[in-house]
């Protein structure tokens, strides 16, 4: 297991390397020169070029790839191109209000969608099983966005449950979770309808197989078939695909930011966007990428601890 | 690159090209799939509405009027005007033309682009194959809209450009699919028995391989245009993309959180026609997946 978990997180480096190049090219290679994005069409020839000066964008790309490295490296994320604050300090303030907006939604999902959908799979083709597809349908074809103004048209503004709006005081625990109730519902929501239809049909799968067989002809009682011998292995495929609905996740957490005006990476990202603040914009990318590649570790080892045949194979 | 990848990958099956009686089966398995059928008609009148929609729409979607603004839903303007006294049935009818150009384009683009990569890296192999596989990885780790958001920041605002973005979004999972679909038809004897009469490299890509993966691809176009519609409307949304006063169903609702108290339609009926547009590509794509991919029948 040890020599599994090592050769997962080394292999993490190269993932990671080949994201941050993808991140460098879009900002930086794609048409379009970030200097004149930034001021605008209007702007003087030299003003352009005094920004590309500072922004050293006159190097050579294969140089700034590297200074851009290097700066990563020393844990330098930059100053913004528009106020030159430290992009640094501005990540560190948005950067739990994502995390604890991605984990709650990451926790809905697994806990509502598993059990969701192997109650579908044990009532195959019954009523249960038709509401949960249809279910599960439209909740994969909401965006999280609407869901969340539909959440807080209702809970926010008719019933009046809820703050709406906001991020809350980190520091209180209490004014923390009501305002993360919501947003993370909705993006909790949009997962759950993923997950309990693979859940739906890896049970399926299972169901079918001698062993369930074997296990309801020993005469074990059937709740203890379902949750100890078939989800067991209906897991597998599920771990597997978590990390792909959790980076799915990242992105819709943008939108939920925004709806909910939430402080966020998300909401930073997008003012920055808006600002044409490449250099702002740029280090947010780099954040979301180390989300990305810590949720493919992690889903990967949670793999490796749920099939065994994974982390022997060495 | 994971686990997961490797899972899907061993999704792809590979199945002779179906005769007419095997055609009949597929039909009457899809015409017995009422959610498919529903999807379908639901799609094509979709379709229908935004084709026509000058035609049907009674009012000029940019037609504004001072006088009423934010009038809520009556009979002339069943679902209300906006901040501007625009008419809102209108501008969602004018919008849908927009997402469903969005949505077909993209995926056309990125459709071909992603099967000629994924045939090219399946049937080449070596080298070119993990190149461009690696690619593929690296670009399906990094969530789609965040990518989008990126790329549609830098290249700026326009149709052509957002089609340009989503495409590129949705051309690795074509590849990644027809690459594996192209590797197990590789080791097929039909395809031996064409080399040996002396067929070419492009012929029998072109005759032999393409033809018998049409099934995953028609799944794959289905279910990712739903997809390319939900990501243009969080693009628009986000307000990136198509500039206002053009409506799109996300700017309409974009436009719509500032009333939301006291002018709540703005925002729920474009969400409506979001959810009808993407529920009616998925019901479709999982219906045709029941016709095409047997394996997967429950």
């Amino acid at each position: 297991m040890i020599r599994y978990v090592a050769q997962r997180v080394l292999l993490t480096i190269p993932v990671f390397l080949s994201v941050l190049t993808i991140v460098f090219i879009v900002v930086r290679v794609l048409p379009g020169d970030p200097a004149t994005a930034a001021l605008g069409d209007y702007a003087s020839k030299e003003a352009v070029d005094a920004l590309r000066e500072r922004l050293r964008l006159n190097d050579p790309l294969p140089v700034q790839y590297l200074r851009f490295l290097a700066d990563l490296l020393r844990g330098d994320l930059g100053t913004s191109m528009i106020n030159s604050a430290p992009i640094g300090d501005q990540i560190a303030h948005n950067l739990p209000y994502t995390l604890e907006l991605t984990l709650a939604a990451l926790l809905v999902g697994v806990t509502l969608g598993i059990p969701v959908g192997v109650y579908m799979a044990t009532r195959h083709n019954e009523l249960p099983d038709y509401i949960g597809r249809v279910g599960s349908l439209v909740g994969l074809s909401v965006p999280a966005f609407y869901l969340g103004i539909l959440l807080i048209l209702l809970v926010g503004v008719q019933l009046k449950w809820l703050p709406a709006i906001g991020g809350g005081d980190l520091t209180d625990a209490g004014d923390s979770l009501t305002h993360l109730i919501l947003p993370a519902l909705t993006l909790g929501l949009v997962m759950t309808a993923s997950v309990a239809r693979l859940a739906r049909s890896a049970m399926l799968n299972v169901l079918t197989q001698d062993y369930v067989r074997t296990a309801r002809a020993k005469g074990i009682r059937e709740r203890s078939v379902i949750s100890r011998h078939a989800l067991r292995s209906a897991l597998i495929p599920i771990v597997a695909l978590t990390g792909i609905w959790g980076v799915a996740l990242i992105g819709d957490s943008v939108t939920t930011e925004l709806v909910f005006s939430r402080p966020g990476l998300g909401k930073l990202m997008v003012g920055a966007m808006l600002q044409r603040d490449y250099t702002t914009l740029q280090s947010t990318m780099v954040i979301y990428a180390l989300f990305v590649v810590g949720i493919n570790l992690v889903t990967d080892l949670a793999y490796g601890f749920v099939d065994p045949r994974v982390r022997t194979k060495g | 690159m994971n686990a997961a990848q490797s899972l899907r990958d061993r999704d792809v099956v590979v199945r002779p090209v179906p005769a007419r009686s095997q055609r009949r089966r597929m039909w009457d398995t899809f015409v017995g799939n009422r959610a498919a059928v529903f999807g379908l008609g639901l799609a094509l009148a979709i379709t229908l509405l935004a084709i026509f929609a000058p035609l049907i729409a009674s009012q000029d979607p940019l037609a504004q009027d001072g006088a009423r603004r934010l009038t809520p839903p009556d009979d002339v303007f069943p679902l209300g005007r906006d901040a501007f006294g625009r008419d809102v049935l209108s501008r969602i009818l004018h919008a849908g033309r927009i997402s469903l150009v969005i949505g077909i384009g993209s995926v056309m683009l990125g459709g071909t682009v992603g099967t000629l990569l994924g045939l090219v890296a399946g049937y080449s192999g070596g080298k070119l194959e993990s190149l461009l596989m690696r690619a593929v990885d690296v670009l399906m780790a990094f969530p789609s809209l965040l990518l989008g958001l990126t790329v549609l920041a830098v290249l700026g605002p326009g149709l052509e450009k957002v089609i340009l973005a989503i495409g590129l979004l949705l051309s690795p999972p074509f590849a990644r699919v027809v690459h594996g679909a192209t590797l197990s038809l590789k080791e097929q004897e039909f395809l031996t028995a064409a080399r040996a009469v002396g067929a070419g490299h492009l012929r029998l890509m072109r005759l032999h391989i393409l033809p018998n993966m049409v099934g995953e691809i028609v799944v794959l176009v289905s279910v990712w245009t739903a997809s390319a519609i939900r990501v243009e409307a969080s693009l628009s949304f986000i307000g990136l993309g198509i500039s206002p006063p053009t409506p799109t169903w996300g700017n309409m609702i974009r436009d719509g959180t500032t009333h939301l108290i006291n002018a709540p339609w703005l925002s729920i009926f474009p969400g409506v026609a979001i959810l009808l547009t993407v529920l009616a590509f998925n019901l479709l794509g999982d219906g045709l997946r029941d016709v095409l991919d047997p394996k997967l029948q429950q």
